[in-house]
């Protein structure tokens, strides 16, 4: 479990993410939705350690990551799996290269283990066969795959997904959505995915976290937003004409 | 003010960059692919520009040296000195700050912006230690080699003007390349050379490293690391010659 306690973070004085509390629980997929500039991406990289938080307090399983020293937060990464928005594979290494990169880095298995390895995460990920093609050779939507196999290989107990289907067709988001769920459910892993797309809102979001003006806004399950009054909410996910006839 | 965020920046960056390999095999094998991209790939550049350098600065010095009282032998003396000291150190130091600046910035650059760096952070990997430390170990490593078959081919150039032109006598070119040779020259231009190694993948490796924003900004920082390694190249160089040779 994850919890962030009256976090805050400024750009030039200006705070960008603004006393936010929030909880991101284990096993399940956990969402922090919000428009363009609302601030999630800053909370997301805040949460992973990639910025740092101004003031307030990141609990991995208890553990203060704020206040932790810099070898122990890089423990605590090799813990921690990423899928970023582009997927942010290495360009110069082959699909079992960028698979291998974690274990290679943070692991002593043989060449024959971290090999099984790559091969088991593959076929998680529903890909065969792409080991000795370069990322420039995968399509947007096999690129995704890698990268989940890529953060999922070293098993960690936390995975974060940036905007994991952004520039995919919806059928492909669909699929990358729910093999996010499945893998967070099969391996009991605090998931915390940042996007704004409410086709995977209603499809996986087991919690849902809805951050507006850098501001924790509203939260609760998928469930709860069709029937929530919270203005802001309501305008954010209504924000087609279609949608608003829906409703 | 910026001048002194850049520097402070800088020395912040070589603190993380200076820090123990997590895995010496990795590393290992990092430092021998950057050879390759740094130092064998410059070889084919560095040898043209080399050959024709020490011909022209032959014919040259023997066009403006042409003095009854000044020996012809001093042609090749002036040859090798001028190749030696300056040439091959500095000059080549400053090809190779186009040609492999240029690339570590625009590699790291782009990495940035991709995100791939993040997610070596996120990893936990130490991601200026990992990225900028083979190179530089490559870079101060190959270098000196660089340098050593610049001057060689340098002075080949000389030789071949003397053999096939009536520039100067063969052996008077010889007899000047051979003349009161010290080894110290020798070291003073191995010791810029690493220096100037260590000046061009750290000045390189750091625009690259904090590149913000799209392609664009990868160009800008490609450039930056060319024009802000050439110019520390140059003041450097005063600085060493001042130290090593005053």
């Amino acid at each position: 479990m994850i919890k962030v306690t009256n976090l805050w973070k400024y750009f030039d004085n200006v705070a960008v993410i603004e006393d936010i509390t929030v909880s991101f629980h284990k096993g399940m997929t956990n969402l922090i939705i919000g428009q363009s500039g609302s601030g999630k991406t800053v909370l997301l990289k805040c949460i992973m350690g990639l910025l740092e938080a101004e003031k307030g307090n990141i609990l991995y399983d208890g553990q203060d990551f704020i206040k932790m020293d810099s070898a122990k937060k890089q423990l605590l990464r090799k813990e921690m799996g990423v899928l970023f928005q582009g997927g942010a594979l290495f360009d110069s290494l082959t699909v079992e290269e960028n698979i291998m990169f974690p274990l290679n880095m943070f692991t002593k298995y043989s060449k024959e283990e971290k090999l099984e390895r790559v091969n088991f995460c593959l076929n998680r990920v529903n890909l065969g066969k792409v080991n000795k093609l370069y990322p420039s050779e995968l399509s947007g939507g096999m690129k995704k795959r890698v990268a989940i196999a890529r953060a999922i290989a070293n098993n960690p107990k936390y995975l974060f997904c940036d905007e994991p289907n952004s520039g995919l067709d919806p059928k492909t988001a669909i699929v990358i959505d729910k093999l996010i769920k499945e893998i967070t459910e099969e391996y009991n892993i605090t998931t915390i995915i940042n996007t704004h797309d409410m086709n995977s809102v209603m499809e996986i979001g087991a919690r849902v976290a809805f951050i507006h003006q850098g501001k924790l806004w509203w939260e609760g399950s998928n469930n709860d937003i069709l029937f929530s009054s919270n203005k802001e909410l309501n305008s954010f996910v209504y924000a087609s004409e279609l949608l608003k006839k829906l409703k | 003010m910026k001048f002194f965020f850049h520097i402070g920046r800088y020395f912040d960056l070589l603190g993380k960059v200076l820090s123990v390999p997590e895995k010496f095999s990795i590393f290992r094998k990092q430092v021998i692919v950057e050879i390759d991209n740094l130092g064998i790939d410059s070889l084919g550049i560095v040898a043209i520009i080399s050959v024709f350098i020490g011909a022209v600065a032959t014919i040259q010095t023997a066009f403006n040296t042409d003095h009854p009282l000044l020996p012809d032998y001093a042609v090749g003396f002036a040859t090798r000195q001028m190749l030696i000291l300056e040439f091959s150190p500095t000059m080549i130091a400053l090809i190779l700050a186009g040609k492999v600046g240029s690339r570590i910035a625009s590699e790291i650059g782009s990495m940035r912006v991709t995100e791939q760096i993040d997610a070596l952070e996120a990893m936990g990997v130490n991601s200026a230690s990992y990225l900028i430390l083979p190179k530089i170990i490559a870079a101060v490593f190959i270098n000196p080699f660089l340098v050593i078959i610049s001057i060689f081919l340098g002075l080949c150039g000389g030789w071949l003007v003397s053999k096939f032109t009536d520039v100067l006598p063969i052996s008077h070119y010889m007899s000047g390349i051979l003349l009161e040779f010290s080894q110290y020259d020798i070291t003073y231009a191995l010791i810029k050379t690493v220096v100037f190694a260590f000046l061009i993948t750290t000045i390189s490796g750091y625009f690259g490293y904090y590149t913000k924003g799209g392609a664009l900004d990868v160009g800008n920082s490609s450039t930056k690391a060319v024009v802000f390694s050439s110019i520390f190249i140059i003041f450097f160089n005063l600085v060493l010659t001042q130290i090593l040779l005053a």
